[in-house]
């Protein structure tokens, strides 16, 4: 699980891809000076990579670029990586990067003798020439095989090309289909055996998602996982985008939550700065209006505020929130607070955690809320997804941003340990939401479970909702029974009369309590 | 540099572009580019006599032209006109090849 390992004296020469993460796994980038192969099936992404290794190389490492294609020509090119917010006629105009589209067509070419591929060599030759060039991508040289039919020559052909491309020290892409019983369709493996790396595009339950992972680096440390990947708007970006490493400051700092029940059970100042929290509990125990207190009380301080919704529209968590008295509207406006909400059935956890990481980027609030992780990913039996929520946790904490999360659980005690044991031990603190349920009536209730680093109340507390927010009250506990809502209120001998209002014995009996 | 072997087999140079207009594409001077010219000469005289143009490129010498025609292999032989564009890579050593090839029709052997 080492995704990165800083590369140690002995380590081969590298060449930054400028791809997010992927440069993480490979402990710096590609083999520098050699050839990298890129298989996998169609439309899982070898073209695009493949593209940015070109972009990023030649904006931002200043190493200009060919990129050789034989499948679809320089303007679908174009147009395929305007996608990703790169103008590559413009790159060609600065003669940072060459195109050069080799075009096969079977029907019109006869062979007769001896030929060999010089033509393609000389072509390449040129390019790279043009622009001075230090990267070079063949996508897909494996249309030459469909193209020619004397595989023999073309093989050698192509161990010549690598051999060539390796003593130019041309940092080079080649890209392969994926084959049935090799890594490439054709075998290209055993001619570019310093680094493979392989995409893969799966359909898990209806929810697609791109991975990849490194077959093979010659020379070098790696990560060995499969490391989800997502083409956004800005690119490519790999999973992790950040570091393993355990090495993000602990501010000393604390926050209040906007709950001051809460912040008193927290030794009365609320929770650490840049911590996270995690809120469990089941259905209707009040989850998302902690999250929005906590979003509430921040954009009140003048932070900036980001909150993903996945069960709720952005309005309709407004409207929920005003009735307990937050006014969510207002930061909104005030462009304090941005409301992300979206279905999480819409994009795999991982597209929806690269755009989590390109929104915090960007907005760079202090605290994020995510409502709820569960729905991301906690339902889905997939253990290798908790690794990545531990790094989108990682990285919130790198970004100085205080974190709630959200989590839904069953009503059962039996299934909280397990249904939360990927997430609890990231999070700082820890609050169990709870119905309890007696003589024909729900309260709720919460209590902490754990907070680290500070002293906190082992008491479970009742859980009121009042149109000013969420209040904590202590239970009463008499006879070795815990009583809450009106077996409370009788039991402290507020009159029955009064006893509709669940609210604190010390507030005013108007205050009504709701929901 | 373009280097024209138009051979004319003695007949004046007419100045209208010829019916067959063909293009040789090799690299460098090789054994295979010197075969495949002495082969295409051959052919030409033998079933083409009087109607052919052929022009050689060097592709070391003018590498930007490799772009133009889509060559990848050398030596690559176009038929630029008649059209359709047609292509045979190799030295052009099975003359049958390059005669479907090219769509010429054989001149019967007297």
């Amino acid at each position: 699980m080492t995704a990165k390992k800083d590369p140690g004296p002995a380590s081969i020469a590298k060449a930054a891809t400028g791809i997010e993460g992927l440069d993480e796994i490979t402990g710096g980038g590609l083999p520098r000076g050699r050839p990298t192969l890129i298989v996998g099936g169609p439309g899982c992404g070898k073209t695009m990579l493949a593209a940015e290794f070109i972009v990023q190389g030649a904006v931002r490492h200043g190493e200009p670029g060919v990129f050789m294609m034989f499948e679809e020509n320089a303007e679908e090119l174009a147009a395929n990586v305007r996608s990703l917010g790169f103008d590559l006629d413009k790159l060609v105009r600065q003669k940072k990067v060459a195109l050069d589209y080799v075009r096969i067509e079977r029907s019109e070419i006869e062979e007769t003798g001896e030929y060999d591929l010089d033509g393609l060599f000389i072509r390449l030759a040129h390019a790279i020439e043009t622009v001075n060039a230090r990267r070079v991508v063949l996508d897909t040289v494996e249309a030459l095989f469909s193209g020619l039919s004397d595989h023999a020559v073309l093989r050698a052909e192509l161990r010549r090309l690598f051999r060539w491309l390796k003593d130019r020290g041309m940092t080079a892409v080649i890209t392969g289909e994926r084959g049935a019983n090799s890594l490439s369709r054709y075998g290209l493996e055993e001619y570019v055996a310093d680094c493979v790396i392989m995409l893969d595009h799966r359909v898990n339950e209806q929810i697609s998602t791109r991975r990849l992972r490194v077959v093979k680096y010659r020379g070098s440390a790696h990560g060995t996982n499969e490391y989800p990947f997502l083409i956004g708007t800005n690119g490519l970006s790999v999973l992790p985008i950040t570091s393993l490493r355990l090495d993000h400051p602990a501010p000393a700092e604390r926050v209040a939550t906007g709950i001051p029940g809460l912040d008193r059970m927290l030794a009365g100042k609320g929770i650490y700065r840049d911590s996270s929290m995690l809120v469990s509990g089941s259905p209707g125990t009040g989850k998302s209006s902690v999250g929005a207190s906590v979003a509430n009380a921040a954009c009140a301080r003048g932070e900036r505020v980001m909150l993903f919704a996945y069960e709720e529209s952005a309005a309709q968590l407004a409207r929920n929130m005003r009735s307990i008295g937050i006014d969510l509207e207002r930061w909104v406006k005030m462009g304090r607070l941005h409301i992300h909400a979206s279905r999480p059935t819409l994009q795999g956890l991982e597209q929806h955690l690269v755009f989590m990481y390109q929104a915090v980027r960007d907005f760079e609030p202090r605290v994020v809320v995510v409502d709820p992780i569960s729905n991301l990913s906690l339902d889905r039996d997939d253990s290798g997804l908790k690794p990545t929520l531990m790094r989108l946790i990682d990285f919130l904490k790198q970004s100085h941003v205080t974190a709630v999360f959200t989590s839904l659980i069953g009503d059962t005690g039996a299934a909280l340990a397990e249904s939360q044991i990927g997430v609890s031990s990231l999070m700082d603190t820890w609050l169990l939401l709870s119905n309890l349920e007696a003589n024909g009536e729900r309260t709720r209730a919460l209590q902490v479970i754990k907070s680290r680093g500070m002293p906190h109340s082992n008491q479970v507390r009742e859980f009121v909702f009042t149109d000013q927010g969420i209040e904590l009250i202590d239970v009463f506990a008499a006879e070795g029974k815990v009583l809450t809502g009106r077996l409370r209120l009788g039991a402290q001998g507020v009159p029955v009369a009064d006893r509709g209002a669940l609210a604190a014995v010390a507030a005013p009996a108007k205050r009504k309590a709701r929901r | 540099m373009k280097k024209s072997v138009a051979v004319e087999s003695g007949k004046p140079v007419r100045p209208v572009k010829a019916e067959w207009q063909l293009r040789l594409y090799v690299a460098g001077q090789t054994a295979k580019s010197a075969a495949a010219l002495r082969n295409l000469q051959r052919l030409c005289e033998t079933h083409l006599a009087g109607r052919y143009e052929i022009e050689v490129i060097d592709l070391l010498v003018n590498p930007r032209l490799a772009a133009g025609d889509q060559i990848l292999a050398v030596p690559t032989l176009v038929r630029k006109f008649p059209e359709p564009i047609r292509k045979i890579i190799g030295d052009l050593s099975n003359e049958e090849r390059v005669l479907v090839g090219l769509d010429v029709k054989p001149v019967p052997v007297t």
